[in-house]
């Protein structure tokens, strides 16, 4: 299987990644080299074998997610890019009509 | 030049008798470094280091001494990877998309170091989001090696085996997603630990991928090693996947005895290929092991030569979604473009390196429609095959299993472009990550003057046994585990 110029363009959008032209053309090389390694697989008989779902480990059994909430030692405004009113301020999706809420 | 810091035991015991203050524990900490050129321009072996803060707490683990129990580290100062949360410093994972940034939680791992007396000294130098196998992928720059200048000290957790290897501090904590604390450990010749998935709790490690990351210790020695490990391992209700199980006393371990120990040698790890040199070293190693009365049986861990291909799709996939909350929101950088898209997408481009980039877009792509069954679902299912080789060669009755730690000695800095290639520096660690067993390296010689590495690995949960060897391992080999 062989990633295209076209199928980066696409994992970039998914990954949330711009991409120069230079970089994507760069990178379709550098993932088919590395793909190209991962065919070995295909040599493997994983007939009737479960995917592993986690390590095996006894004593790591899943359990209720309800524990108490943690405080933050420091709040919010002292990390968060943009606050505002305890919010925290993204721009709008460029879909969107533009509008000046400052 | 000042003297490497004496081992964890001594200034630990040291400070309970009142003849070494904390406070002069971290001056001769501060002292090495600036002795062995631990700075940026030099070996560049700490992100951030803030001499107030280490003193601080130096002045907490004082009031600790009165404790009826004194701590086991009382009064050790052991350096911190850049991707374990701190209160007082900054945790920036050797990202500039975490730039300066100040986590408002403190890693489990951390808070259990304070509580045994330890003194967090500084955050060392990784390749960034724990991406790499040199050190040499970080925002601020590589580390090199303390022994070789010119060489990698291995990665990611670089900066952590360079501290030790320095003789700075006698303890650091690195993490561990496919070989970051073994691998440095062999290239520096000091001693690596990656406990069992679970062991240690990883609440406030910044996660890579979380089926596989372990927070590890590094130690001049086995014993230091293994007071680390006590110091931090344990149940803790923070990390989900922590386990509910009592502690060994691990650094009791050299009291066991190898007599009787079978002592798997797994011809996956020995190939044609493997450097003479480093495998007369293994060779000598069990030798030793086998006059101090080990069985040292051959095994297959048939599956082995899958395991870069595997770890190298599930560790990304994994990836590609951890590192989605690195957008420029919440925390971090943020750089503006056009709407919240252009937002997200100036900020992760200029935010991660190229490594961590071509890991997401690998990640993504593997895990996205049309390519899900061909590439993550087969690595699942070959996954489930490396650790029931795993399974049947412990319950054949195997104790522990020794191979080379790395194919290679430390490699010059900038001498491996190609990414596959060095993904392969991973080959003989990611299955321990993979099965989620627990695994160790420690120093067995040196090859042209460069550190070779032996590894133990062992079934889940019975870090004693490997730990039992390693201290009679290294007990024998004495000065020629450092010759």
């Amino acid at each position: 299987m062989t990633i295209s110029i076209d199928d980066v363009r696409h994992i970039a959008t998914l990954a949330r990644l711009g991409l120069s032209d230079q970089r994507a053309a760069e990178v379709v090389g550098e993932l088919n080299t590395i793909l190209g390694h991962m065919s070995a697989l295909a040599t493997v008989n994983t007939a009737g074998v479960q995917e592993a779902i986690g390590v095996g480990a006894r004593g790591t059994p899943v359990r209720s997610d309800n524990g108490p909430p943690l405080p933050l030692a420091r709040a919010l405004d002292a990390f968060a890019p943009s606050l505002r009113d305890g919010f925290l301020l993204v721009p709008r999706l460029s879909s969107h009509e533009s509008v000046d809420d400052a | 030049m000042t003297e490497p810091s004496p081992s964890a035991a001594v200034v630990r015991n040291e400070t309970v008798a009142g003849t070494r203050a904390p406070a002069s524990a971290v001056a001769a900490a501060i002292e090495r470094s600036i002795a062995v050129g631990a700075g940026r321009a030099g070996l560049n072996i700490f992100v951030c280091t803030d001499d107030d803060d280490a003193r601080a707490h130096a002045a907490a683990a004082l009031e600790q001494m009165s404790d009826t129990t004194p701590g086991l580290l009382l009064g050790v100062p052991v350096a911190l990877k850049d991707n374990i949360a701190t209160l007082t410093l900054p945790t920036t994972c050797g990202s500039r998309i975490l730039a300066g940034y100040v986590s408002p939680y403190e890693a489990t791992a951390v808070r259990m170091l304070r509580e045994a007396g330890a003194i967090p000294f500084g955050k060392t130098n990784m390749d960034e989001f724990a991406m790499g196998s040199s050190t040499e992928h970080s925002a601020y720059g590589a580390t090199r090696h303390p022994l070789a200048h010119d060489r990698v000290p291995g990665g990611s957790s670089g900066g952590s085996a360079a501290a030790v290897a320095a003789g700075i501090v006698p303890i650091a904590l690195g993490s561990e997603t496919g070989g970051s604390v073994r691998q440095p450990a062999a290239f520096c010749g000091i001693v690596g630990v990656k406990p069992t998935y679970g062991r240690v709790s990883r609440f406030g490690l910044v996660a890579f991928a979380s089926s596989l990351d372990q927070i590890g210790v590094f130690g001049a020695t086995v014993d230091d090693a293994a007071r680390g490990l006590r110091a931090i391992a344990g149940y803790d209700w923070l990390d989900s996947t922590s386990a509910e199980l009592s502690v060994p006393e691990y650094h009791e371990a050299g009291a066991g005895a190898v007599q009787g120990m079978v002592i798997g040698r797994p011809k996956e790890y020995f190939p044609e290929s493997l450097d003479p040199r480093i495998r007369a070293r293994c060779d000598a190693a069990l030798e030793c092991l086998r006059a101090l009365g080990a069985e040292i049986r051959d095994v297959s861990l048939p599956h082995t030569e899958m395991a870069i291909p595997v770890y190298y799709i599930i560790a990304p996939a994994e990836a590609s979604s951890n590192l989605a909350r690195f957008d420029g929101v919440r925390y971090g950088l943020r750089l503006e473009g056009d709407g919240l898209r252009g937002m997200y997408e100036a900020t992760r481009s200029q935010g991660f390196g190229a490594e961590v980039t071509r890991r997401i877009l690998l990640g993504t792509y593997v895990l996205s429609a049309g390519h899900y069954d061909a590439y993550y679902r087969k690595a699942q299912q070959v996954r489930t095959l490396i650790a029931a080789d795993f399974s049947r060669v412990f319950a054949s009755g195997v104790d522990v299993l020794f191979t080379p730690t790395a194919p290679t000695t430390a490699f010059p800095i900038g001498a491996i472009s190609d990414p596959y290639d060095m993904y392969m520096s991973d080959i003989f660690t990611v299955t321990a990550n993979l099965a989620g067993v627990p695994a160790m390296s420690q120093p067995i010689g040196r090859v042209d003057g460069l550190p070779v590495g032996g590894q133990f690995i062992a079934s889940h949960f019975d870090e004693m046994k490997m730990f039992t060897a390693a201290y009679a391992l290294e007990r024998t080999l004495g000065a020629e585990a450092r010759a």
